[in-house]
């Protein structure tokens, strides 16, 4: 196995009350890895004077009360903790929740699932099995409010974006590029490829609960065949049949 | 519950507060003013200790009523504004009566203004906060009909006041300090970046704000991963256009950013209107900390640059013991006579 790059975790300043946990500046998936384990401790065991913990892709952003606790004092206290978990091969931390999703795969939902598993070399059949059977997480939620970023896909799915872009996917679509898949929470243009629509609206300001996902959510997309989909989409809680379990 | 009346809205009308924050990981930046101080010093002018939800206006105002006895502030870019056809300071507060025509046009300098009531507006609430954030479809430019509930003013009576501003309405220099991504910048970019003069561009919204200049600043590394992003970072657009986002940016971006603007010098940001000019200074952390101040520090100090507009014997010898026994001034005495009211 190629030796990988060591992880260097940096604290950088991220505006006057936030400092920025970054493990690499690309996205390395052991990067992922340990922005999320990190993410995840901190969430369990905040320090002192934390009003808010945001994972990134590669980074955690904490906000600070500077009533409480000094910027350089929280950088020292985080990058130790940082530190340590770069010194270990990171692997994901076990997920508090996870999200079962019912998905309809191609066809008129996934209208480029044919072309993407033609590029990863396996059947559609295969293709939706290995997005099924994979153990995705909330990465990252940004772009829109509520809209995650999970990852991440088996290495074949290392596709890069599109040069065009799609002009208009439809709200509750899944969509793939650089193992990673984005469920979007409005119609949107994009530059990643739709593989399937879910009835799950990840940001909705009307539910009590407008962005029920949570960075460090696991969640697994159960198919379901294209003529089960209409009523997913119609159910009233605007979460398209989703089941949430609360597993620690 | 009384009721601030929108009889016409001429400019982008929208209630704003302090905005929502804590929400940075679930993809929501905070929102909220534009021009945090301009509401801040509403709340001082009010004599209110929390900061109100008031009705930013975009480049022009428009026309209201009350139906009932009212104290409003006029904060943030001066407009004219006139009570049935009498002039009244801007950067000041008065008394609205029902039946009576409040009248404010457009912006002389700067870019958003702030109707705001004491009581402040009672609008429902998403998330802990008033503010429309239209880009993700919370709340709506306000029409002419619109009817805004108010609180109850904690002290109808209380005189009409003047408070004292610096100007942030016409560009200027603006304070920056570094951020998780200057140093992929080179330092023949930084240095360029310092000493270049910036026009801000017709282009700009809640989200943020174009610069436009001949020279381009350029990141000398691809392929970075997104990451977290927040009001004041300076983005680099396409081949190294500044972008500065502002209340209603998105909360992660993949634009190389050269610095964030200090909050104390985001509202000349916000305020430069189209076509002012701005320039960047760089300065340590230490600085920066130094010239924080928190919304609670701030309004203290808001209030303390408040007077009242009708001078009454005893307030005039306040005034004159300020003005003269000292022998300086303040400095903001023409301010003061331009926001007379009548």
């Amino acid at each position: 196995m190629e030796a990988e790059p060591h992880l260097t975790p940096e604290a950088l300043p991220a505006g006057i009350d936030g400092v920025l946990v970054r493990f690499a500046l690309t996205p390395e998936p052991r990067a992922m890895a340990a922005a999320q384990m990190l993410a995840a401790e901190l969430d369990r065991q905040a320090p002192p004077g934390v009003t808010e913990i945001a994972p990134g892709l590669v980074s955690v952003l904490l906000r600070f009360d500077r009533g409480t606790v000094q910027r350089a004092a929280l950088a020292q206290l985080v990058l130790t903790r940082a530190r340590a978990i770069a010194a270990d091969p990171p692997a994901l931390p076990a997920p508090a929740r996870r999200w079962t999703i019912p998905a309809g795969f191609g066809g008129e939902h996934g209208p480029q699932l044919a072309e993407v598993a033609a590029a990863i070399g396996a059947s559609e059949a295969e293709a939706v099995e290995q997005v099924c059977a994979a153990d995705l997480r909330v990465l990252t939620i940004g772009y829109a409010p509520g809209q995650p970023y999970l990852g991440l896909l088996p290495e074949p799915w290392n596709l890069p974006r599109m040069s065009a872009l799609n002009p208009r996917v439809p709200a509750g679509a899944i969509v793939a590029a650089v193992r990673q898949v984005v469920m979007f929470t409005a119609d949107s243009a994009t530059g990643w490829r739709q593989i399937a629509l879910t009835g799950f609206r990840a940001f909705d300001p009307a539910r009590s609960e407008p962005m029920p996902l949570k960075p460090g959510d696991a969640v697994r997309y159960a198919p379901v065949a294209a003529s089960e989909l209409p009523a997913l989409i119609a159910s009233g809680d605007g979460l398209g049949g989703a089941r949430l379990e609360v597993l620690a | 519950m009384s009721v601030l009346q929108v009889i016409r809205a001429d400019g982008i009308l929208t209630v704003q507060d302090l905005g929502r924050p804590g929400h940075i990981g679930q993809g929501l930046s905070r929102g909220g003013a534009m021009d945090r101080l301009a509401l801040i010093e509403a709340a001082a002018l009010l004599g209110q200790s929390t900061v109100q939800a008031g009705i930013e206006m975009a480049g022009a105002g428009g026309v209201f009523t009350v139906d009932q006895p009212m104290r409003i502030a006029l904060t943030g870019a001066p407009m004219t504004a006139t009570l049935d056809g009498a002039p009244l300071g801007w950067q000041a507060s008065h008394r609205i009566e029902p039946g009576q025509s409040l009248r404010i046009s457009g912006a002389q300098s700067g870019a958003y203004s702030y109707l705001t009531p004491a009581g402040g507006l009672t609008t429902p609430d998403w998330l802990g906060s008033r503010a429309a954030h239209l880009s993700i479809g919370i709340g709506a430019v306000l029409k002419a009909g619109a009817r805004l509930p108010v609180g109850t003013d904690p002290d109808p009576e209380a005189p009409s006041r003047t408070i004292a501003v610096a100007n942030r309405f016409a560009g200027g220099t603006v304070r920056i300090i570094d951020g998780p991504q200057t140093a992929i910048f080179s330092d023949e970019v930084l240095a360029g970046f310092a000493t270049t003069s910036f026009t801000r561009a017709a282009h700009g919204n809640r989200q943020g704000v174009r610069l436009d200049a001949e020279a381009r600043f350029t990141a000398g590394q691809t392929g970075i991963a997104s990451d977290m992003v927040q009001p004041g970072d300076l983005q680099m657009i396409g081949d190294g256009v500044p972008y500065v986002l502002l209340a209603e940016c998105q909360t992660m971006g993949g634009y190389p950013r050269i610095g964030t603007v200090i909050p104390t010098d985001l509202p000349l940001i916000a305020q430069a209107p189209p076509g002012a000019r701005i320039r960047f200074l760089r300065v340590g952390l230490d600085q920066a900390d130094g010239l924080y101040r928190n919304e609670a520090q701030l309004l203290r100090e808001a209030a303390s640059r408040c007077r009242n507009l009708v001078r009454d014997p005893a307030q005039m010898a306040d005034l004159l013991s300020y003005q003269l026994v000292g022998g300086v001034t303040r400095g903001d005495e023409l301010e003061e006579m331009e926001c007379r009211s009548i």
